[in-house]
């Protein structure tokens, strides 16, 4: 509902009159908020700057153009893509400030530098494994979503290796 | 018993033929000397004790054979083994394997379908998953398209400045209501302020022409460094284009991870920060991206789709029609892109789900409408001026000039992303990015046609100067007086406005060229569309004008005098500004009949399709004398992506012997026999090479094939062995047959893995041409086929190795001995 009463915005709706300079009247843009019915030369261009006889020559002229935009869409769309795009950078600070320096103050500096080499180099068994474990589940919801994220943290950084130091993918 | 197997046998092939382009598959599936395997030998015989093995070649589907072929016990007990039947990250998928999967499934649910009413249920529903994927694709599309150009239109203007009543509002949809925009100037209203006229409080002036500038380039470095940031930390696969990777996996190669959610969230976001941050790319390419990964996403809801790649690359075609069909507004345009540019496979079923996935994303943006005036055509073209038939020459040489650019283009290009993927420079991607962008906005500045947003320039240079137009491109001398009546538009000399309009355009088109090579494969989203269009409509608006002037200075001359009369309305500049963009693009993607039809989607104008088709045809045959390919094909052959294209012919004549492997000097063929190793064997076998699979045969004595096991298959199914069944140690016999050898009383469990067996791999004879060969590989999407002579397995021709020898052969092609 509030949705709706958001798209719904009387402002939106306009009649837009382009007239070409006439003799010597200069160009002119007109605008009203009317509805299509409307929305023609005689009830758009107020005031008229021709006289009675040249009114018509002058509106021949003129173009007139019904138009609707939908405000409520584009103020929705705007702050959800800056909100999305705010927690990401949250997000990336976060992965590239905070938790290094967590990590090493909780943990020490050996942890660290072993998980980065987790990824081992024992294909073909080492798949095998990954196939089969995912039947596995475990019942700890926190288990779940941290396994989720080192899986996730090692896809990604699968990928940039290949993209950014082998130049392998997408060069 | 054998013709149910032959039937089982047919039925399989039958399927082959549906996912061929060709028409004349049956006739090279019947002759043409490929020799397809598929006997039981008396050896089968006594070994299986009776001949009814199972006719279902690819028993090893998980779901096992169907239901009236296999007639053993053991079969039924056996489960299907979880992982078997699925494909290694960067490997390719066997299309056959996998569209007799599929059939296989259709079957099964389709003779249990008048069990009962949840039976029937279940067959109703896996018939119209396909239309529900796609009808789901389509609406992601749909609204990812318009919340990118929502959002990038918002963020291009953030550069010039804020509208201070609505924060959200782009310049235009500011002054949109404003009553104090002038004919003259129709973006000026009071609620826009520049950034100069915050900061330093005045809009006039050289400080605040530099605090403009400044900002300008501070917003640009600014979002092109987040865009690079945000692609390096979260999703490295959003970079780039899209479309290379996307044909090639459309092509049946696996890139995990490619068209996941974060790669999809990321290449949204990035896009939009990257098309904000001024350079020189287009949102076209990367919408694809983004539509191909709805697709893939939704398929994942639907074990139809999820468990089977080759039906999940049918969603893809549909989805990247859907794609182009947001980018553009061109739905019929976004099939026939699908059809020519991006789909390996493209039957008729696909057609139809293109057509609807196009249908459903062109109705889900049409409905957003943000911006008022329906603006689904881009560049809305309202003139309807005919075109006369000398106008052809300048067409045609605004085709030659697509041509060469395109040619140019790809060099160039090429050789930009060959050195940055070989040196260190590539070592700095973000440092790269920042570069660029700040040059772009260095340069772009001062030039109003560079400074504005790239479609607003396509959409300046297609509209064509009427008496509504007041821009610099239409300061025409004019004749008239205070007495003499206004005509539309005749040909008038240019005024000083045109000339100077025609310097800048001149310098854009200069920047732009330079710019677009350094830009197209920077590690943000980027596509191409849109720059070499804007290239295109400056040269081609460039020569309309200089037409146009001719034809008033001279119109004297034969050719102006037959259809020109002097202050009639004779050229048009737009017309050409519209015909160069399509050249260009023609020029540089080989695109034919889909790029004509998104043209004129784009702009509406039918009549102008003839002089559209002869630029794009003339751009296509200069840019082929320079190069076969499109550049889309060249960044795939950079990556060296496993992609055989299937509009070149292979023209020369060697044999299969040739080619297969192993060479002269190599170690013999690995292979398995089919009860004699023990599971230590066989884990050495895998581990010692590196080999995708392995040819099964009877013994080492008769090397007659049995079939063909893949190497994940064997690992995963030893690996699911070790865990569940009791018994299977390091000496236990592996066999492949139906019943176990005999053994010693004393020995340990064997361990049965016919199920991952394919009983029908694909042979040729060593002396079959490679012409054939490559034929049957394009055709049926093989994976790899083995040569045998007189009967015994001799070697093996894998996809790669076609492609080497491709390869080979076109670089000795001068040298070669061309009789056979």
């Amino acid at each position: 509902m509030i949705l709706l009463s958001l798209l719904q915005n009387s402002e939106d709706i306009r009649c837009k009159c382009i007239c070409p300079p006439y003799r010597e009247v200069e160009g002119q843009i007109y605008k009203q908020n009317v509805s299509l019915k409307d929305c023609n030369c005689l009830h758009v261009v107020d005031p008229m700057p021709v006289d009675g006889k040249d009114v018509e020559a002058y509106c021949l002229r003129c173009e007139c153009k019904y138009e609707e935009r939908s405000s409520g869409t584009i103020k929705f769309t705007i702050i959800m893509y800056l909100s999305i795009l705010g927690l990401l950078l949250l997000y990336m600070v976060y992965l590239t400030l905070l938790e290094p320096m967590l990590k090493r103050r909780l943990f020490g500096h050996s942890q660290l530098i072993q998980s980065d080499d987790d990824v081992g180099d024992q294909q073909p068994f080492a798949n095998a494994h990954n196939v089969l474990s995912r039947s596995h589940s475990r019942s700890n919801v926190l288990n779940k979503v941290e396994h989720a994220q080192q899986r996730w943290r090692r896809q990604v950084q699968e990928q940039r290796k290949s993209v950014f130091d082998r130049h392998v993918v997408l060069s | 018993m054998e013709s149910e197997q032959l039937y089982h046998r047919g039925y399989c092939r039958n399927s082959y033929n549906s996912i061929a382009s060709a028409s004349s598959d049956e006739e090279l599936l019947d002759g043409a000397g490929v020799i397809m395997d598929f006997h039981t030998t008396e050896d089968d015989n006594l070994l299986d004790g009776d001949a009814a093995s199972p006719g279902s070649n690819y028993a090893m589907s998980n779901g096992g054979g169907a239901p009236s072929s296999s007639t053993h016990l053991l079969d039924f007990l056996e489960e299907p083994i979880p992982g078997v039947g699925t494909y290694d990250d960067f490997h390719t998928i066997d299309w056959v394997r996998e569209k007799c999967k599929d059939r296989e499934r259709h079957r099964k649910i389709n003779s249990k379908k008048k069990e009962s009413a949840w039976e029937f249920t279940k067959s109703l529903y896996d018939a119209w998953s396909g239309w529900l994927v796609v009808t789901l694709t389509g609406l992601a599309s749909g609204a990812l398209a318009g919340l990118i150009d929502i959002a990038a239109d918002w963020m291009n203007d953030l550069k010039e400045g804020v509208c201070l009543s609505a924060l959200w509002f782009n310049h235009e949809q500011c002054c949109w209501t404003s009553n104090e925009t002038t004919f003259a100037e129709r973006d000026k209203c009071p609620q826009w302020k520049s950034w100069a006229e915050l900061i330093l409080g005045q809009a006039e002036g050289p400080g605040s022409y530099i605090m403009n500038y400044f900002m300008y380039i501070y917003w640009a470095l600014s979002f092109a460094f987040l865009a690079v940031c945000l692609v390096k930390v979260f999703a490295p696969y959003a970079c780039g284009s899209g479309i290379p990777e996307i044909k090639t996996i459309l092509s049946g190669f696996i890139i995990r991870g490619y068209l996941g959610k974060w790669t999809l969230m990321i290449k949204t976001i990035t896009l939009v920060l990257a098309v904000a941050s001024g350079l020189s790319l287009g949102k076209e390419g990367p919408l694809v991206h983004v539509a191909c990964c709805c697709g893939n996403i939704f398929s994942y809801l639907f074990p139809k789709y999820s468990k089977n790649e080759a039906k999940k690359r049918e969603v893809l075609s549909a989805a990247s029609a859907a794609g182009v069909s947001v980018a553009f507004g061109a739905p019929i345009g976004g099939v026939l892109f699908s059809l020519e540019e991006v789909s390996y496979y493209f039957p008729l079923k696909t057609l139809w789900r293109s057509f609807f996935a196009a249908l459903v994303a062109a109705f889900v943006l049409r409905s957003i409408n943000p911006f008022g005036n329906s603006r689904l055509v881009l560049f809305y073209v309202e003139y309807h001026t005919p075109w006369y038939l000398f106008e052809l020459i300048p067409f045609i040489l605004l085709g030659v000039f697509g041509g060469l650019w395109g040619a140019f283009f790809i060099k160039a290009n090429i050789a930009w992303c060959r050195r940055r993927k070989s040196t260190r420079f590539g070592r700095y991607p973000v440092l790269e990015v920042i570069l660029v962008a700040a040059i772009t906005a260095v340069v772009a500045f001062p030039n109003p046609y560079t400074r504005k947003n790239t479609s607003e320039l396509i959409k300046e240079l297609f509209t064509d100067c009427g008496p509504l137009e007041s821009s610099q491109l239409c300061e025409y001398r004019s004749q008239m007086n205070g007495s003499k009546a206004f005509t539309d538009n005749p040909n008038r000399p240019a005024g000083p406005g045109v000339y100077s309009a025609m310097w800048q355009l001149c310098l854009a088109l200069i920047f732009k060229i330079i710019m677009t090579i350094f830009t197209f494969g920077l590690k943000v989203p980027s596509g191409l569309f849109i720059p070499s269009m804007a290239i295109g409509a400056i040269a081609g608006r460039i020569v309309g004008i200089a037409m146009e002037q001719l034809a008033y200075y001279h119109h004297d001359w034969f050719l102006f005098k037959e259809w020109c009369e002097v202050g009639a309305d004779c050229i048009t500049p737009g017309l050409y500004a519209m015909v160069g963009a399509a050249a260009c693009l023609g020029g540089v993607t080989r695109m034919t009949v889909s790029l004509v039809i998104i043209v004129f989607e784009l702009t509406g104008g039918l009549e102008y399709i003839v002089p559209l088709m002869a630029a794009v045809m003339t751009s296509k045959w200069v840019g082929d004398a320079f190069g076969r390919e499109g550049i889309y094909e060249a960044h795939i052959r950079l990556n060296g992506y496993p992609f055989l294209d299937s509009k070149e012919e292979f023209t020369h004549t060697t044999l299969a012997r040739e080619v297969m492997r192993p060479r002269r000097n190599d170690p013999p063929l690995a292979v398995l026999t089919q009860d004699d190793l023990t599971v230590e064997e066989l884990q050495g076998i895998i581990n010692e090479t590196s080999y995708n699979g392995f040819p099964v045969i009877v013994s080492k004595e008769s090397q007659r094939l049995v079939g063909f096991a893949l190497r994940r298959d064997i690992t995963i199914a030893i690996e699911n062995a070790r865990r569940k069944q009791e018994g299977i140690m390091l000496n236990s016999r592996v066999y492949f047959t139906q019943h176990a050898p005999t053994l010693p009383a004393d020995s340990p469990r064997p361990l049965k893995l016919r199920s991952i067996l394919d009983m029908s791999p694909f042979t040729v004879t060593d002396h079959t041409p490679m012409e054939i060969v490559v034929d049957i590989f394009r055709k049926l999407g093989l994976r790899q086929c083995l040569v045998t002579h007189n009967g015994r397995l001799l070697g093996i021709i894998t996809k790669k190795d076609i492609l080497r020898h491709m390869a080979q052969m076109a670089n000795q092609d001068p040298e070669s001995i061309m009789f056979n």
